[in-house]
């Protein structure tokens, strides 16, 4: 077993990588990510790995090189976050349309505008539905397992997709925790080998990769996209599982934390999660039955898991760090999708918070769900916002 | 067309399979044909240098017609023949 080390959750992320040790990364710096690369730099300069580092201009060029170099056949890395993702966009769909199990760390900072460098979930909520695969990380340890379980999902040859490792910026990128590492040898042989489906550099078998669709094409290839998502519900927890077999950590499609006896679910991702749970202990002394969970993969959708929990629940509360303006945030209409077919559907509410690194503390969460507790809540609340 | 069926297709539309273009019949999209005037035609092989489908076929050194199966009417060999010996007919 590794020893207990402490890191902040930019430098676990790069930790994993240089365990891994990967073929190609490009990227580009934006806060809160840089340090991961910057540190990853300075292991490939240290000849700590065996890395091809390329520096590229910009994010969309860095997304494009990545994409390529894991179409040619390496296991490749990059990492971004915020105006850094909007700017890669273009290629986010085309990354998962072309089938390359590349992946990408996202320490999740706001999108502008007004201009704002805080953690909330407005950069990757804007890639969901774009064919990657998404694990979400509560704190520095999950980032880093979470780094060490991607590209066993990714490369998956029932899966093919590329996968996004989302931490929260500042609150896990630059906070410094404790976390248990796993030995080198251990993150080898749990990772493996890399074997790439139809790589380009295969040079004995000449093929070609990006290429246009027409209608009669393009459609079909987009679902054989959604059945890899849904083959990859399966993978993850059968890696899940292994994962589990060798740390000892248990992570599932939605974690789950005093869900069973409740009479209020809470869904919430990232490292709210961990909050909500500190809320969850504090609102149990007073005898309100809560309980929370988070979807540790959020794409592909665990629908089914997510129905499960609910299921006989009195309400369920989504909290949503980003705004659907002019309707409600993200998470809240996937989680009533999920809800709808129950015998009983809870009373469903929406809670928007942490907008731009506002504070998403455990006042804040233990005030909303008291409302909840008493009938008071409202369906939709913008938790914090004074008028 | 039927849309095709997802279990045939590679993943990620790959073509795996190389040199197929030529089974892409892109004479499909003309709508004016190059019509060779032989009497004209010197063999300068400009209309072959230009084509960008290939279809000018050239035996023994000299210009023997021009191949339709991938031939778009883009009509770049009647632009730039310097005797003027192809023009382009509306199909």
């Amino acid at each position: 077993m590794g020893m207990d080390i402490a890191i902040n959750g930019d430098n676990a992320v790069a930790l994993a990588w240089k365990q891994i040790n990967p073929d190609v990364c490009a990227a580009y710096p934006i806060t809160p990510q840089t340090i991961i690369v910057e540190k990853f730099a300075e292991y490939v300069a240290n000849g700590e790995v065996d890395t091809e580092f390329v520096c590229v201009e910009s994010e969309h060029s860095a997304l494009t090189l990545c994409t390529t170099s894991a179409s040619a056949g390496a296991r490749t890395f990059t990492a971004t976050a915020s105006q850094g993702l909007a700017y890669m966009w273009e290629m986010v769909p085309i990354t998962a349309s072309m089938r390359v199990p590349l992946i990408m760390a996202v320490a999740n900072r706001t999108v502008s505008g007004p201009i704002n460098i805080n953690n909330d979930h407005g950069d990757v909520m804007s890639v969901r539905d774009c064919g990657w695969i998404q694990l979400f990380s509560e704190n520095v340890q999950q980032a880093y397992d979470n780094s060490i379980i991607a590209p066993r999902i990714a490369e998956h040859h029932d899966v093919q997709l590329p996968c996004m490792v989302n931490l929260d910026g500042f609150i896990l990128t630059h906070a410094i925790e404790r976390m248990t590492m796993v030995d080198t040898a251990d993150v080898k042989s749990f990772v493996g080998e890399h074997k790439p489906l139809y790589p380009l550099l295969d040079v004995k078998h000449p093929i070609s990769h990006g290429n246009m669709d027409g209608p009669d094409f393009y459609y079909p290839h987009k679902y054989q996209t959604v059945m890899a998502m849904d083959n990859a519900l399966k993978v993850a927890e059968e890696v899940f599982e292994e994962f589990y077999q060798l740390t000892g950590r248990r992570y599932n499609l939605v974690d789950e934390y005093m869900c069973d006896d409740a009479d209020i679910v809470v869904v919430i991702l990232g490292s709210s999660y961990g909050t909500m749970k500190a809320t969850v202990d504090l609102l149990r002394e007073e005898g309100i039955k809560v309980g929370c969970c988070m979807p540790h993969v959020y794409r592909p959708w665990p629908e089914a898991a997510m129905a499960k929990i609910m299921n006989g629940k009195k309400s369920v509360v989504v909290f949503d760090k980003h705004l659907g303006i002019g309707s409600y945030g993200p998470l809240f209409p996937e989680v009533v999708t999920a809800a709808v077919d129950l015998e009983e559907v809870p009373k469903m509410y929406n809670v928007i918070y942490g907008l731009g690194g506002a504070d998403a503390t455990v006042a804040g969460f233990k005030g909303i769900l008291e409302d909840v507790a008493e009938g008071k809540a409202e369906k939709m609340t913008y938790l914090g916002v004074r008028l | 067309m039927a849309m095709a069926n997802v279990n045939d297709l590679v993943i990620g539309g790959r073509i795996i399979k190389a040199g197929n273009s030529e089974n892409f019949n892109t004479g499909d999209w003309r709508s004016f044909v190059p019509i060779v005037d032989q009497d004209k035609c010197i063999d300068c092989m400009t209309c072959w240098i230009y084509c960008p489908d290939n279809s000018i076929v050239c035996r023994d050194g000299r210009m023997s017609g021009i191949k339709l199966t991938h031939c778009k009417g883009c009509g770049i060999c009647a632009k730039v023949c310097p005797k003027k010996a192809i023009t382009m007919k509306e199909e």
